[in-house]
């Protein structure tokens, strides 16, 4: 259909999209000026005015710090690690709890997923949690409490939950025929045929085992298993760019002091930053099936 | 969530949780006494309040906007773009905000070629709020946009076609079918979000803050975090935080019960 616009029309669309490019660089400049200038040299950094378009005295040097700090290397193995063993313990314990609530002959199910939700808007909160971890469960300064207590996400459990619920019944009930128990019909069928929200899953919860810094901080005392996060924020916010530069110079240290920041930042986010494009549709999927559940 | 019964109680490390005594409600009104319930409570209550005024329709708004976007290309692009801030981790986030605002920082250079004042934004008490707010929309925009556009995509066509034909502008298109087709949305989002009031992020504030701001930003969970890790008051800071979240159940289920008067959207 074609329809003459009004001026109005076109003068709002002209502006919107002025608008729309306007947020795209409110978004982007931060992250492209972290780039540059973890790639400049600090002093020239320092000196510098007005709009930093392109490295300031091209540097690699805060690189080089950034890689031959211990701390950075303990804290990407420990990331890498809890990473990895969370969640597969996160995607195995949804699933079966997904699971269990989906089967209609489980008498208690309505009334655990009221207590499931419950947990969603009403918890013990921090101290209480605290104290569970620290003193009740002994995992202090243990990676387990860093995947114990978040080995099930309420939310999660319900869009898995949602998902499992749209798999028609008579696909079980013929592979209970053919002989198979729950736990057959779990791995070998329900699963595979649910891999898509699995997919979203692995995401939901691998990038928040990646971007957490909060159970670390409370629970894990020796700095060796800190989480990279946990490293970031001492050079970050506590501003303890000292203590990475031990044994280097004096003048040294004070020229790549403010880049070595920058340069933190883009280590410690690269492997987010290089998936996100491709993972991105599956987080708005995700997003979406948990919308539609409300 | 057994764990809250030590609100009630003098808990001590040595004789663990079932040992220790009762005492009531010693603990909360030790709190609604003490000097910092005032503060910590008009904090939390204004940065939610704010964050609501300001943080809740900026997303909408996007969201209208977006859609009125032609060319798709250049939205899904937008799109992209916008949701970046929401994988970026609170730590680098809250990073680049403090170096952002610092006496040098980018933001702060920003606000000097303008003609402001050359200081340390970070360590100021008085912008604490609206830095917090401000980079909260900068960083939740465009995620918080997906729902309502998933709500505009869901508006029936149909509707537009037959408003064109019936001489209807895209302004009273929008007025008359788009507002109306996403109200039901927008209202399951508000009551989700006032029934959050009392409880802002601890993890934003308790990186952003810093013992000069304490003053605007200490929120009642961050105060928790202080005093029951900080200085180990665990009964203390349990009852704090328990009435936290009774407060917040509360009002959950008290905009909930509004809104099914109101508008008959509701959550449960």
């Amino acid at each position: 259909m074609v329809k003459k616009e009004t001026t109005s029309e076109k003068i709002f669309d002209v502006l919107n999209i002025i608008f729309m490019l306007l947020m795209i660089c409110v978004t982007l400049y931060p992250f492209y000026y972290v780039v540059m200038a973890s790639l400049s040299d600090s002093g020239a950094l320092m000196r510098h005015e007005g709009v930093l378009l392109k490295p300031a005295g091209f540097s690699l040097a805060a690189y080089k710090m950034v890689f031959k700090n211990p701390n950075i290397l303990s804290g990407y193995r420990t990331t890498i690690i809890v990473v990895l063993a969370g969640t597969t313990i996160n995607i195995l314990l949804t699933s079966i709890g997904a699971f269990l609530l989906t089967r209609k002959k489980f008498a208690i199910r309505k009334f655990l997923s009221y207590m499931m939700i419950f947990t969603m808007y009403f918890s013990g909160g921090m101290i209480p949690t605290y104290l569970l971890i620290y003193k009740g469960l002994n995992l202090g300064d243990s990676l387990l409490a860093l995947i114990i207590p978040s080995a099930i996400s309420t939310y999660n459990l319900l869009i898995m939950r949602t998902n499992f619920a749209a798999i028609p019944e008579c696909i079980e009930e013929s592979a209970k025929i053919d002989g198979a128990n729950d736990i057959v019909v779990l791995f070998r069928i329900i699963m595979p045929l649910s891999l898509p929200i699995i997919a979203v899953m692995i995401l939901f919860y691998g990038v928040a085992h990646w971007n957490s810094w909060f159970s670390a901080m409370i629970y894990i005392r020796t700095k060796s298993k800190y989480p990279l996060q946990l490293i970031l924020r001492e050079i970050l916010l506590l501003n303890s760019t000292e203590s990475m530069m031990e044994g280097s110079m004096g003048s040294d240290k004070y020229s790549i002091g403010e880049s070595i920041k920058y340069a933190t930042i883009i280590v410690a986010t690269l492997p987010i930053l290089c998936v996100y494009p491709f993972i991105q549709k599956y987080f708005v999927k995700g997003m979406m099936i948990g919308a539609v559940k409300g | 969530m057994f764990g809250i019964v030590i609100a009630f109680k003098d808990y001590q490390v040595s004789k663990g949780i079932l040992a220790s005594n009762w005492v009531g409600f010693k603990y909360f009104i030790e709190f609604f006494n003490g000097r910092y319930f005032a503060r910590t409570m008009i904090n939390t209550l204004l940065i939610s309040f704010y964050d609501l005024l300001f943080g809740f329709p900026a997303p909408v708004i996007f969201a209208l906007l977006l859609n009125e976007v032609k060319n798709t290309y250049f939205k899904k692009t937008i799109q992209t773009i916008t949701y970046l801030p929401h994988f970026i981790s609170m730590v680098v986030i809250c990073g680049m905000i403090v170096d952002f605002f610092s006496s040098d920082g980018l933001v702060t250079k920003l606000i000097v070629s303008l003609g402001g004042k050359k200081m340390d934004y970070m360590g100021s008490a008085a912008h604490f709020r609206p830095i917090y707010i401000g980079t909260n929309i900068w960083a939740s925009i465009g995620w918080s946009s997906i729902i309502y556009l998933a709500a505009l995509s869901g508006i029936d066509q149909e509707l537009y076609e037959a408003a064109v034909i019936d001489g209807a502008g895209r302004f009273k298109q929008l007025w008359h079918i788009t507002l109306p087709g996403i109200a039901p949305t927008v209202i399951t989002m508000l009551i989700l979000r006032c029934g959050q009031l009392l409880s802002v992020g601890y993890e934003k504030i308790i990186l952003l803050y810093n013992s000069g701001t304490y003053e605007t930003a200490d929120v009642i969970s961050s105060y928790v975090y202080r005093m029951g890790l900080g200085s180990s008051r665990y009964s203390y800071s349990s009852a704090v935080g328990l009435f936290q979240s009774v407060v917040n159940l509360i009002l959950l289920f008290a905009v909930n019960s509004l809104s099914k008067k109101f508008s008959e959207t509701s959550l449960f």
